[in-house]
């Protein structure tokens, strides 16, 4: 499975994704500079956290009308999957490939630690290694990571089981303790904490792990049940 | 500071003694127009009013660092570029340097403080250095007045803010509340980064008729004069400095980081260096002085933020984010190139020269032609008188009594409590401590310990210095600075390297102050002697004083150690119920300086804690030496508040764990003396003979418990009992009650 780390001028944690994926995991990927927009030979696309033009104007607002997001929304319109961590999070509500947007954190502070995230729903491709309800350590590194949705939209989230995501203690104010969503279609996936920071006990967690693991194993599936339908 | 150039010609800046303004004496004034052979103009006045100043030339610490040992055989690069480098072996290095950021974080914090941050990054990639780690070392009055509070808060928010942004995890670092920084914060910046031997960058201009490039943020008017502010007192009313303060943009930074390091792998680069204190003017004339060139620059191909910029300002600004490269003639494009893939610009500004002068061209005139090794090299030097302070005698004279305290365990709570004891946590929390995913001990332990992708290997970096110590005892307080910090390497298993000094005091003109200066130096140096780690870059900041009140003498120490396997890293907390505790060293009656001291008597007097340097190795060694034969489960050093304090901080990972002490003789002495060159060690039973074995000025003291309760007892009678999740709520609590 080859995956794709999106760079933007500013992003600063594509150095850490592609640490996670190509040296921990041993997947294949490649860095992909935002002005190099041909991304049709991956089967993944990785939007890491960072502060993608200097979160000028709006966190994520300008990545989101750069010329790649063009592709990544034809990635995604094909099914393939979308994984948006923190500023990749924020670029992908502001893609409006989520719903939803993130403000500035209730206490106004950047935060980062470790928090205890809680799975919501193991019936995506990103979280099936997982059991529901189990909690996880992944740590947090954002100044604007207060997800908000109004109530209709929460309401959506909720019957669709989009939330995939919430934190055991809320730190930063998000509606209904949010902590990463997913598309309808269920292959775009934006969320605040950082699992490419915890693949590693000798860093402190390795609660991530299995997040990347699931997206490989079902890509996996899917790829040999397409080849042997051929 | 806003001169209109255009109204001083040179015979004006004599008589009027415009010089004395911008910082140069009557006699520096003098030495110019011999270098010259003529008077300046006003922009010459200016440049060698900026590389004059104590902020670039060091003219009056000079002869001070001279006693700083420099040399060892892992020493790649001393002081005198941009930052030091140190092996680690396997072709890698390690490369470091603290910088001061205080004039500015006192009138505009956030931007003094972010900007701090910024200029040390880019001391370290301009080495072509990968920066991997941030620290910080900061000094505020007491956290009562609403200014401070302010200060305190802004200067977080503003380190944050740039660090963050710049994905460079800020690690570690040290904050001490008094009231002598009252009105002159200390904001002291250490960046380490990470470079293989055949990267390693010097600033030079070589090459004649080579080209000169100018890469990043256009030039604006902003931190014009920035050095000469740096090296002068404090005014009274800081708000009107606020046009010397520079304003950052991290954004800009980390793309420069990103372009620069591609840069460095062409051998079309000749040399790198960052525009910082002076700019424009410093950059240069220290690249063509180190390589024994001149350089000419074009000033109408600078970029610039504002129209109709004079010589003087384009010379003297600060705007940040700025580099200056020296560029293989003919090669040019291929770099220019590299940068405009980041988005950045990237422009010819001028060429080496054979003329060992710097010169400067505007509008087809020579607004400036000054030799080179004047401004660099050869600036003047000044021996300053230095008279032992008066207050010394007097402290010495002082004996070491005893305090009384009443309740131990209220006292304890009292001491968790003061700021400098009490949990960072909510200055750390604001920092992104994890990026680039290397950092296994963060911001909380004695030394920050971060690993090295694809070795066994991992970095201990630590800052430190007690200065109340060395207000009591220049001398002494600077041995102990210097034993400290690789006190707090050795406690988490590392093999301490090298060290960056950050030294900031007062007015050197003051001979007390300037006695402060050279006692603690020499101290320092001592210590550096006698544990092996010698000084390979640093900073000083000098005339950190306001209302005619001096700080107490601050030399920072920023350390880094090496750790040969990731075996070796040793938590500074306690782990496990059954574990036996140790204290290494004997107590004595030491309270001058001591957090205790000012709790009761509001004030420091008396004399510094001892230190004997030979008791330090030894121990140290030994120390090291157990933990790297697996003997040692944790390890933290005493230091302010005393083995009450440390045996507090060593529960706080786990409320469930707790001990059971047991102290001998005087309770106040045994619990918050500040005696030196201790250390409290948890070890397995089945270790202890081993243990006592090669540590041997270790005593058992305790044990760990399961109950959650530190218990201290002196012979069969309770000295005190208290659950350790109240302690640590109160320690945790303290800061942010403050701030409310």
């Amino acid at each position: 499975m080859k995956f794709a780390v999106i760079v933007f001028p500013g992003s600063n944690c594509d150095q850490d994704m592609y640490h996670a994926v190509k040296e921990v995991i041993g997947e294949e990927g490649d860095l992909v500079w935002y002005q190099d927009s041909n991304l049709e030979n991956y089967d993944a696309i990785l939007l890491p956290g960072g502060f993608s033009y200097g979160d000028y104007l709006r966190s994520g607002a300008i990545a989101a009308n750069s010329k790649i997001m063009e592709q990544i929304k034809l990635h995604a319109a094909k099914g393939k999957p979308v994984l948006g961590v923190c500023n990749g999070f924020q670029i992908l509500t502001e893609a409006g490939l989520l719903p939803g947007a993130l403000l500035r954190n209730k206490g106004l502070s950047f935060m980062c630690h470790q928090e205890e995230i809680i799975v919501e729903n193991n019936e995506t491709l990103f979280t099936s290694g997982y059991q529901v309800g189990e909690v996880l350590r992944l740590p947090i590194a954002h100044g604007e990571g207060n997800y908000f949705c109004d109530q209709e939209t929460l309401r959506e989230l909720e019957k669709h089981n989009q939330i995939v995501f919430t934190y055991r203690t809320n730190p930063n104010g998000s509606t209904a303790n949010i902590a990463g969503i997913i598309n309808r279609a269920g292959n775009v996936l934006g969320m605040m904490p950082h699992p490419e920071r915890a693949v590693e006990t000798l860093l402190g967690s390795n609660d991530g792990l299995l997040l990347f693991q699931s997206i490989i194993r079902n890509w996996r599936e899917s790829y040999d049940a397409t080849n042997a339908r051929i | 500071m806003m001169l209109q150039t255009r109204e001083f010609n040179p015979e004006k800046i004599e008589q009027e003694k415009l010089y004395q303004t911008m910082g140069l004496s009557e006699s520096e004034f003098e030495m110019i127009q011999q270098i010259l052979g003529r008077l300046p103009n006003i922009t010459e006045t200016g440049i060698f009013s900026v590389m004059w100043s104590e902020h670039c030339s060091y003219k009056t610490s000079k002869p001070l660092l001279r006693k700083f040992p420099t040399k060892a055989p892992h020493v790649l690069q001393g002081p005198g570029e941009g930052a030091g480098i140190i092996d680690i072996g396997d072709n890698q290095a390690v490369v470091f340097k603290i910088e001061s950021h205080n004039h500015p974080s006192a009138v505009e914090p956030y931007q003094g403080a972010a900007t701090g941050v910024g200029g040390i990054i880019r001391d370290v990639f301009s080495m072509g250095a990968r920066p991997i780690a941030l620290m910080n070392s900061l000094r505020f009055g007491n956290l009562t007045s609403n200014r401070v509070k302010y200060l305190f808060s802004e200067v977080v928010s503003g380190i944050a803010g740039y660090g963050n942004c710049v994905g460079v995890p800020t690690v570690g670092g040290e904050v001490q509340f008094d009231e002598s920084y009252e009105d002159n914060p200390l904001v002291n910046a250490m960046c380490i980064g990470l470079i293989n031997h055949n990267d390693i960058q010097k600033g030079v201009a070589a090459g004649i008729g080579n080209t000169v490039i100018y890469v990043g943020a256009p030039t604006g008017r902003d931190g014009i004069h920035g050095a000469t502010f740096a090296s002068d007192d404090l005014a009274e009313n800081v708000a009107k400095d606020r046009p010397a303060v520079q304003v950052g943009d991290p954004f800009m930074e980390k793309l420069l980081i990103e372009a620069c390091l591609e840069v460095i792998k062409s051998d079309a680069l000749v040399g790198m260096q960052d525009m910082g204190a002076a700019g424009l003017t410093s950059s240069a004339s220290e690249m063509a002085s180190k390589a024994g060139t001149g350089m000419e620059m074009n000033l109408d191909l600078v970029p610039q933020r504002e129209p109709n910029m004079t010589a003087y300002e384009l010379m003297l600004s600060e705007s940040q984010e700025r580099m200056l490269l020296v560029v293989q003639k003919g090669r040019e494009q291929e770099i220019i190139d590299i940068f405009n893939r980041y988005g950045l610009h990237a422009v010819v500004v001028g060429r080496v020269i054979e003329d060992k002068v710097f010169r400067i061209i505007q509008h087809g005139e020579i607004q400036a032609e000054i030799p080179v090794d004047a401004l660099a090299e050869n600036a003047p030097v000044y021996h300053l008188p230095a008279i032992e302070a008066k207050y010394f005698q007097e402290f010495q004279k002082i004996g070491n009594k005893v305090p009384s305290v009443g309740n131990f365990g209220d006292m304890l709570k009292r001491l968790l409590q003061q700021p400098t004891i009490a949990s960072k946590e909510w200055i750390f929390d604001q920092y992104d401590s994890m990026v680039q995913t290397n950092t296994i001990l963060g911001p909380g332990s004695d030394a920050a310990v971060i690993r090295i992708k694809g070795t066994d290997k991992a970095l201990a970096i630590t800052t430190d210095c007690n200065s109340r110590y060395i207000y009591l005892d220049p001398e002494t307080g600077g041995k102990i600075a210097g034993a400290e910090a690789a006190r707090n390497i050795v406690c988490s298993g590392a093999r301490p390297l090298a060290l960056t000094d950050g030294l900031n005091f007062g007015n050197p003109t003051n001979p007390e102050v300037f006695w402060q200066m050279e006692k603690s130096v020499e101290g320092m140096s001592k210590a550096c002697e006698t544990l092996g780690t010698p000084v390979i870059s640093g900073n000083v900041s000098l005339y950190n004083q306001s209302k005619g009140r001096a700080i107490f003498p601050t030399p920072i120490v920023g350390m880094v150690g090496l750790f040969e396997s990731l075996e070796h890293i040793t938590p500074s907390f306690f782990q496990e119920a059954g574990d036996v505790i140790y204290l290494i060293g004997e107590t004595k009656p030491e309270f001058g300086g001591s957090e205790l001291q000012n709790i009761l008597e509001g004030t420091y007097q008396g004399k510094a804690p001892v230190i004997d340097l030979e008791v330090e190795a030894k121990r140290q060694t030994q120390l090291l030496d157990a933990i790297h034969k697996g003997l040692i489960v944790s390890a933290h050093d005493l230091s302010e508040g005393g083995l009450g304090v440390a045996l507090a901080e060593s529960l706080f990972a786990d409320d469930a764990l707790g001990a059971i002490i047991q102290i001998r003789g005087d309770e106040t002495v045994a619990l918050f003396s500040e005696t030196q060159s201790r250390f409290l060690i948890s070890v397995k039973k089945e270790n202890k003979d081993a243990v006592e074995k090669v540590l041997t000025d270790a005593i058992p003291i305790g044990v760990i418990t399961a109950d959650g309760m530190l218990t201290i007892y002196n012979e069969s009678s309770i000295v005190l009992s208290e659950k350790v999740a109240e302690l640590r709520s109160l320690w945790k609590g303290a800061i942010p009650c403050l701030l409310k």
